[in-house]
């Protein structure tokens, strides 16, 4: 990343976007870059607006305002289908899996593999998602058991799977490891440093700093739905993030988004 | 899971992959036809009584594979009832006035004709019911209530509540009867052509799997399978085979081909009637949709969960209309025969059939809660219901009893359902 930064276009730009429910501003004027192999951490309280902010850029959420372009070209994202198109692929929260079907049709769910005769290619899903989960979670062998009977971290890497088994350009991970155990975790990681690698764009939720230090390049702390202030993870310390999200105290070493604590006007 | 522990026979039983919720509803389905051929006294598991459960499940039966679907998706369809009441007004007036004063009497493409013109406005009322709950978002319960009174009003309207009769000739083969079945020969040759393609689709399977080199079913087990498939089609067939026309009509039959009857009589098979091969093709498309095409799989994965559905994309608003569009040609087709099997249109035909559609559902295993349920179920829902009712008339069982044994029996395959569900659950497969 380093230098390089200012010279390149951005992957993903995301331009005063704001959403509203109800007469409530859970997204208020945010602007954030992503870079191609970055990974872009994004902080803050429940209710910051994160989850939100990202649902705008996966589609599943339409904003009110605001512009995306992606590679620096303005982008028409207004469905998930959208989303996939540009190569966004989201892991949410909720993990977004159907429970009542097997792992391999949550995989493909949406862009299914037909024989030649326009029916479902079960067999070939079956076949690229153990591949695909052989990689995530080489202990994984519940193939035909529908994903409601699954643990926590199976569920998971079902979700990881389906995000990453399309070639996706950027990635949206939103608290990926919320059901892991530790090792888990790692694996995690470990995978966002590979595809980190192949320069896929990252935007990792996380409530973990310490992971978040670990693995992003960048910080973007949220508070109130507004961004407090964006810094490079070398140039801040844990208890001044800590500051940005609890204070929304923008230390010297970050950029001041619109929701910093101005002193001067209290 | 521990195989160790488990019977050798349970353990060939799971071997061939069969669903062991299908298993239970085909062995209670098998108890209550023995428990009524011996209460009955021997009149229950006869060539008649079972060649005339087939016709009588089959309109239910056709009306069930669709609210399946409707069922899956997490919604609900009480105006198939009244559909197939209106439209069967429809295409009595439509076979019996309209086309006849085009074409004049027994014009050979009339039925053709009619049934395209039913089936074109189911889909039609389908739709319109179906924009209302996707697109609209009223629930669909509201939404087909006021349906069931709105189609059980326009049927009376078609004629002012007159009885449309008698339908054409042609269209009436479809209710059944006599003429309204295949025949033995045909009947051995669908039968045929039925084990083929089972061993066919088998040995499909087998050949694919291998290809992507995943484990195999134990080659006794694919042969039981097809052994058993194949055993109970040529035996079904056998049955329907075994059941002659009644004396009056192979007078008839006689008289318009020139044939004397010999002494004792003259032995002419029914066959498959035509509604229970239209049922029975019903059933194999509605499967084939609901297992192998990308339609079927997003109406299953909106039933989970519709809002992963959507996050992934899915046209979850088009998939709901198309299922509700489905329904109402499945109402039409299930109008056709209904009307065809009572030589009449009536504007009350078909009252209360999306209570019994429901129970066969529910009864096959479909999930009230959504996302689970399989065509063959609600089939053979069907068929069980019907084999209730009908077993109870041979008894003489009152019919106010007869009600209160089915509401019963709904209520009571739920609650087994729902207690195999919790602990297939709870045991994680």
């Amino acid at each position: 990343m380093d230098a390089t930064d200012a010279t390149r276009t951005p992957l993903v730009v995301l331009r005063d976007i704001s959403v509203s429910f109800g007469g409530v501003r859970a997204v208020d004027q945010v602007s954030a870059e992503l870079y191609e192999g970055e990974v872009l951490g994004i902080v803050g309280h429940n209710g910051a607006g994160k989850s939100t902010l990202v649902k705008v850029l996966s589609g599943a959420c339409k904003r009110d305002g605001g512009t995306i372009a992606i590679r620096g070209e303005d982008a028409n994202i207004d469905n998930p289908r959208d989303a996939r198109r540009y190569g966004i692929e989201t892991i949410y929260q909720t993990l977004a899996l159907a429970d009542n079907v097997d792992a391999a049709a949550n995989i493909f769910l949406g862009r299914e593999l037909k024989t030649r005769w326009g029916t479902l290619d079960d067999l070939a899903m079956e076949a690229q998602a153990r591949s695909v989960m052989g990689r995530l979670n080489p202990h994984f062998a519940r193939f035909k058991d529908p994903v409601k009977s699954l643990s926590g971290g199976q569920r998971q890497s079902v979700a990881i799977a389906r995000a990453i088994l399309f070639n996706a350009r950027i990635l949206i991970m939103d608290e990926p490891t919320a059901a892991l155990g530790p090792q888990e975790t790692a694996q995690v990681g470990e995978l966002v440093r590979k595809l980190k690698a192949e320069r896929i764009g990252i935007i990792l939720i996380s409530h973990d700093i310490h992971d978040l230090f670990d693995l992003a390049d960048r910080i973007c702390a949220m508070k109130n739905g507004r961004v407090v202030g964006t810094a490079r993870v070398s140039d801040v310390s844990k208890d001044e993030v800590l500051g940005m999200i609890i204070l929304g105290k923008c230390p010297p070493g970050a950029t001041p988004g619109p929701g910093a604590m101005v002193l001067e006007t209290r | 899971m521990k195989p160790g522990r488990l019977h050798p026979l349970a353990l060939f039983l799971r071997s061939t992959e069969l669903d062991t919720r299908t298993l239970g509803l085909i062995a209670a389905l098998l108890l209550i036809w023995i428990a009524f051929h011996l209460l009955s006294g021997g009149l229950f598991l006869t060539p008649r009584n079972l060649w005339n459960l087939s016709v009588q499940s089959s309109s239910v039966a056709v009306m069930a594979t669709g609210m399946v679907l409707v069922i899956v998706t997490r919604n609900i369809d009480l105006s198939i009832g009244s559909m197939l009441g209106f439209i069967g007004m429809i295409m009595g007036v439509v076979q019996a006035d309209w086309l006849p004063k085009l074409f004049g009497f027994e014009y050979p493409a009339t039925w053709a004709l009619t049934l395209a013109a039913g089936l074109a406005i189911g889909v039609v009322l389908g739709a319109l019911q179906g924009f209302i709950i996707a697109y609209l978002g009223i629930p669909s319960f509201i939404v087909t209530l006021g349906g069931l009174l709105v189609w059980r009003g326009a049927a009376w309207w078609v004629t002012s509540g007159q009885t449309v009769a008698p339908l054409d000739d042609t269209f009436r083969l479809m209710g059944g009867g006599p003429e309204g079945s295949i025949g033995a020969t045909w009947s051995w040759l669908v039968g045929i052509a039925a084990c083929v393609a089972v061993v066919l689709s088998l040995a499909n399977g087998r050949a694919r799997r291998k290809k992507f080199q995943f484990p195999l079913r134990p080659i006794a087990a694919e042969i039981f399978l097809a052994g058993i498939a194949c055993a109970a089609i040529l035996g079904a067939i056998a049955v329907v085979n075994a059941y002659p026309w009644p004396i009056g009509s192979v007078r008839r039959y006689a008289q318009a081909n020139h044939i004397v009857v010999p002494e004792g009589g003259l032995f002419i098979a029914h066959g498959i009637a035509i509604p229970v091969l239209v049922a029975i093709g019903v059933g194999v498309v509605m499967t084939f949709l609901a297992k192998r095409t990308r339609f079927g799989r997003y109406v299953y994965a909106i039933g989970g969960n519709p809002e992963a559905a959507e996050l992934a994309g899915v046209n979850t608003r088009w998939v709901v209309m198309k299922v509700f569009m489905l329904m109402g040609l499945l109402a039409a087709l299930s109008g056709a025969i209904s009307i065809a099997r009572l030589n009449a249109a009536t504007n009350s035909e078909g009252t209360l059939a999306e209570l019994l559609v429901i129970a066969a559902s529910v009864i096959g295993g479909t999930s009230l809660a959504g996302g689970v349920g399989t065509v063959a179920g609600a089939m053979l829902g069907a068929v069980l219901m019907q084999s209730l009712q009908s077993g109870m008339v041979l008894l003489g069982v009152d019919t106010p009893l007869q009600n209160i044994v089915v509401g019963a029996v709904l209520v009571i395959a739920a609650w087994l359902d729902a207690v195999y569900r919790r602990r297939a659950g709870a045991a994680g497969s």
